[in-house]
């Protein structure tokens, strides 16, 4: 069973999420809303890379060995400027959007392993994981006229 | 019983006689008098009616005039909200208009100073420069206005027609911001549109009232007296005071609950968690008349007292007698301020107090009445127009339709309208002066060196090179010192406009006296940079085409037909000689309407509500899909939200929580307040409350001078210990000239 790959995969994004949440934050520490919004948003991925942890060690005994290329790169640190701001979000909900999708996929494995509390912990977080993709969205859509029509 | 007449020392005295009334009477009349030395009232030339724009309050008055100037001001006892009496500020602060200081010529930056110059001049400038930033790609993004909750609907109304359909900028807002965003936030958040629901009436006949992180006495004593009156009478309301400070409204209620400050929306989860697990709410009526109660109980389930209490620091007894004074109540008030909107979770905070009055249907009836109080006099106004960012007429930016009708109404393209993204918040408009994109900062009526927060900041900002600043004010303010151009503004008593209070009271306020020099009236200004720029519609017409305030006023009133704020019954004649009237006022509604939501329906309608809604924890905005999913059917929101500690609480570097608020004797940076005698007198000084446990240790005494510093700043000032919860300092905010050497400081210098 390749669950805990998956579940594994998802964990992995999650700290990911919450270290590159508190990497913009820092560098956009400028912004009125961007420091605060950003540490609140890494907390909630590491209470998603929290509560992942113990099913990532359930699992773990009955999986095979982990196939080539499960994980990629999606951030590369962050940038200046009201452009780099946006970027900056972009890169944040390319991930939000990758850890959403996993979601989705260890909830369809839930159900297939009759996992109760897997499926529960699994639609906490996708609603909250909803929340960070519409903030960000919300957010980019705020900074993108004044950032690539005006600014420059 | 006679009617009281009183010419009262309101610094000795702040509140006057007690002309104590019984639940469903009308409160007697009381009035109040303040004129110049040695001025009796039959020796005043004439009396030209008006209302306060020293709170929010709206108390209407009339102003004296001697020989051509400003002698003094009378309570007007025919009027609805404060029936002949005035607020300490209002009584000695119209003294402001006649000082020495006023600015009587433009002024504009050469070689690094300010210079007199005459009105072409100044206006050749900004005109100038705006042509030349509105010409590039982009032009509009060039441009920030910050405005007031200080000026007339008639001034914000032109300011935002000229802002979002003659240069299309998103970036407008003001000082009220500070205080009435979140109150404008919470009503369209749980009822579908702003719109306070309650009426001050709602004083006379209810039986609790419940004062939620708002100092009245200080902020709006008139209503306070109103209340005090009630409590003095028989069959009097308990009353309830949530508030880290021992206020006069503390020591005067019942019950005191003094939480940790930034832990408002865990002391709500607990309040409502006892009123549903005590079964006091209408379940009937909530089932019927809202959307989302099994959410909130769930999420108040969290919230037992014995936890409330431990993140509060309260006793849990406590709680469950202000739980019990609210949840028996039969008519109860509820009245929110800064100590809920200028604190951690401010909007969730701010929802639960109307989820309180939905849960127990306490709305649209006598008595049963909901304030999400302003601060700022007109700040009201701001929000109809949309001066302040929103659409005018409490319309939807993301509602395609509520576009295309301002489109109509002002004959422009509707992709000129900024509409794309919620409007620019205040603090956004600064960060991109800073930054370099906004290039031109029209500041109106208020003194953000001064008010806003990291004010160091705020001055390197004003003071770039790259950012031309024009300011708009009676006086020299700390931000007119960094300004590029400064226009002189005529001020209450020298101009016409309306003004809107916290109960949607409307009311008029006429020109009693020329403006000193060549000041000018705000409206006027707007008017000549319109013309100057020559914007137009889409006919080649001229986009403003109207001259004065009557013209604006009846402009405004298309604006708003059909929509909540509607004020199409209303003309000037109308509120000429009686009192004021409350808003929605039409043909159908001659005489205004005292209580909305009275049918138990609310503005959320998809097709007619104010807002498809936010995220309160993030500001995420929903789509209008989302919200259509929701089927509220004209049914109000319960909004449910966890509470999370402040981002900063207190530690070992830091071991204490600051709070801020107004005295009842200063209002916005002491501009005017700190240039009458008296009020300056009262309180010249800011100074610091602290609990005696934590001035102790510190080896604090009373009256001494003590240095407060935070991560961003420091001030010193006097401690004055006790008065305040522990580990909790409290200063009262926006004392202007603080950081001048106190002889050299202009509004408490000599004022004749
Ligand atoms: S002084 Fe009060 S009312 Fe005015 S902006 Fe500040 S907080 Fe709001």
């Amino acid at each position: 069973m390749h669950l805990a790959h998956y579940v594994g995969l998802l964990h992995r994004a999650q700290v990911n999420l919450a270290d590159a949440f508190r990497q913009v934050g820092a560098a956009h520490g400028d912004e009125p809303d961007i420091r605060l919004l950003c540490a609140q948003q890494a907390e909630v991925s590491d209470s998603h890379a929290e509560r992942l942890r113990p099913f990532v060690e359930r699992y773990a005994a009955q999986a095979p060995d982990e196939p080539d290329r499960l994980h990629s790169e999606l951030f590369r640190g962050t940038r200046t400027g009201g452009i780099g701001l946006l970027r900056d979000l972009q890169d944040l909900y390319l991930m939000a959007a990758e850890c959403d999708v996993c979601w989705t996929v260890v909830g369809q494995a839930a159900q297939g392993a009759r996992d109760r509390e897997l499926l529960a912990a699994v639609q906490d977080c996708e609603r909250e994981t909803a929340t960070q993709l519409s903030w960000l969205r919300t957010r980019m859509r705020q900074a993108a006229p004044q950032a690539l029509v005006v600014a420059g | 019983m006679a009617d009281l007449r009183e010419t009262p020392d309101r610094v000795e005295e702040p509140w006057g006689q007690r002309t104590p009334y019984g639940p469903g009477e009308r409160w007697p009349v009381r009035v109040d008098v303040h004129l110049a030395d040695g001025l009796a009232e039959s020796d005043v030339d004439r009396w030209v009616q008006s209302a306060s724009i020293l709170h929010s309050n709206g108390d209407a008055m009339d102003i004296a005039v001697k020989d051509g100037r400003i002698a003094g001001v009378r309570g007007r006892a025919v009027d609805r909200v404060n029936r002949g009496r005035l607020d300490p500020k209002d009584l000695y602060g119209w003294q402001a208009n006649n000082s020495p200081d006023r600015l009587t010529r433009p002024l504009v930056r050469r070689g690094g100073r300010l210079v007199e110059t005459d009105w072409d001049t100044a206006m050749g400038a900004v005109v100038a420069r705006s042509r030349e930033l509105l010409d590039g790609p982009g032009g509009w993004g060039r441009f920030g206005f910050y405005t007031s909750g200080q000026l007339f609907l008639e001034e914000y109304y032109t300011l935002a027609v000229i802002g979002k359909a003659g240069l299309g900028t998103p970036h407008m807002d003001g000082n009220t911001r500070l205080c009435t965003a979140t109150s404008a936030a919470a009503l369209k958040a749980s009822f579908g549109t702003d719109g306070q629901p309650g009426s001050y009436t709602d004083v006379d006949h209810c039986d609790a009232v419940a004062l939620w992180g708002h100092n009245v006495a200080a902020t709006q004593s008139v209503l306070w007296t109103r209340m005090l009156d009630r409590r003095r009478g028989p069959n009097p309301p308990a009353m309830l005071a949530v508030d880290p400070r021992t206020t006069p409204v503390a020591r005067e209620a019942d019950v005191h609950l003094a939480p940790r400050g930034g832990t408002n929306l865990a002391l709500m989860n607990g309040l409502l968690h006892l009123i549903i697990h005590n079964g006091w709410y209408d379940e009937r009526w909530v089932a019927a008349h809202t959307v989302g109660f099994d959410e909130l109980a769930r999420v108040v389930d969290g919230y037992p007292p014995r936890r409330v209490a431990r993140i509060c620091d309260l006793e849990a007894a406590d709680l469950e007698r202000a739980a019990e004074l609210l949840g028996r109540s039969e008519r109860l008030l509820s009245t929110v301020l800064q100590g809920f909107y200028q604190s951690n979770q401010a909007t969730a905070a701010a929802c639960q107090v109307n989820n309180l009055h939905l849960l127990r249907r306490m709305l649209g009836r006598p008595g049963a009445g909901l304030y999400q109080m302003n601060g700022q006099p007109t700040a009201q106004n701001t929000r109809e127009t949309g001066a302040d960012g929103d659409l005018p007429g409490m319309r939807n930016w993301d509602n395609p339709a509520h576009v295309r009708e301002l489109a109509a109404l002002w004959n422009v393209d509707e992709m000129t309208i900024p509409h794309w993204s919620p409007p620019t918040h205040a603090m956004q408009i600064w960060r991109y002066a800073e930054q370099g994109s906004v290039k031109l900062l029209w500041v109106s009526a208020t003194n953000p060196a001064v008010s806003l927060p990291d004010l160091a900041r705020v001055r390197r900002i004003l003071a770039k090179d790259d950012l031309f600043v024009v300011v708009q004010d009676l006086f020299r303010t700390e931000t007119a010192e960094l300004a590029d151009v400064v226009l002189p503004a005529a001020t209450w008593g020298e101009k016409t406009g309306t003004f809107t209070n916290a109960d949607r009271t409307v009311h008029l306020s006429e020109k009693a006296v020329d403006p000193p020099g060549e000041a000018r009236a705000d409206l006027d200004i707007f008017l000549d940079y319109a013309r100057r720029m020559d914007l137009r519609d889409r006919d080649g017409r001229p986009l403003i085409r109207w001259r004065d305030a009557e013209g604006a006023f009846e402009a405004w009133k298309e604006c708003s037909a059909g929509r909540p704020c509607d004020y199409t019954g209303l003309t000037y004649d109308k509120l000429r000689g009686g009192s004021g009237v409350q808003w929605p006022c039409t043909p159908d509604a001659p005489e205004g309407t005292e209580r909305l939501y009275t049918d138990g329906v609310f503005h959320t309608d998809p097709d007619y509500c104010e807002t498809y809604g936010q995220d309160l924890a993030t500001g995420a905005e929903h789509t209008a899909e989302q919200y259509r999913a929701r089927q509220p059917a004209g049914r109000a929101f319960l909004h449910a939200a966890d509470y999370r500690p402040s981002p900063e609480v207190p530690d070992e570097e830091y071991p204490l929580l600051l709070t801020t608020g107004r005295s009842l004797y200063q209002f916005h940076t002491r501009t005017k307040t700190g240039r009458a005698p008296e009020l300056n007198a009262a309180a010249p000084e800011p100074w610091a409350e602290i609990h005696p446990e934590d001035a102790g240790p510190a080896g604090i005494a009373d009256g001494d001078l003590v240095e407060v510093a935070s991560r961003r700043g420091a001030v010193r000032v006097r401690a004055v210990v006790g008065g305040i919860r522990r580990g909790t300092v409290f200063i009262p905010f926006h004392y202007g000239y603080f950081d001048v050497d106190p002889a050299k400081r202009v509004p408490a210098g000599p004022t004749s």
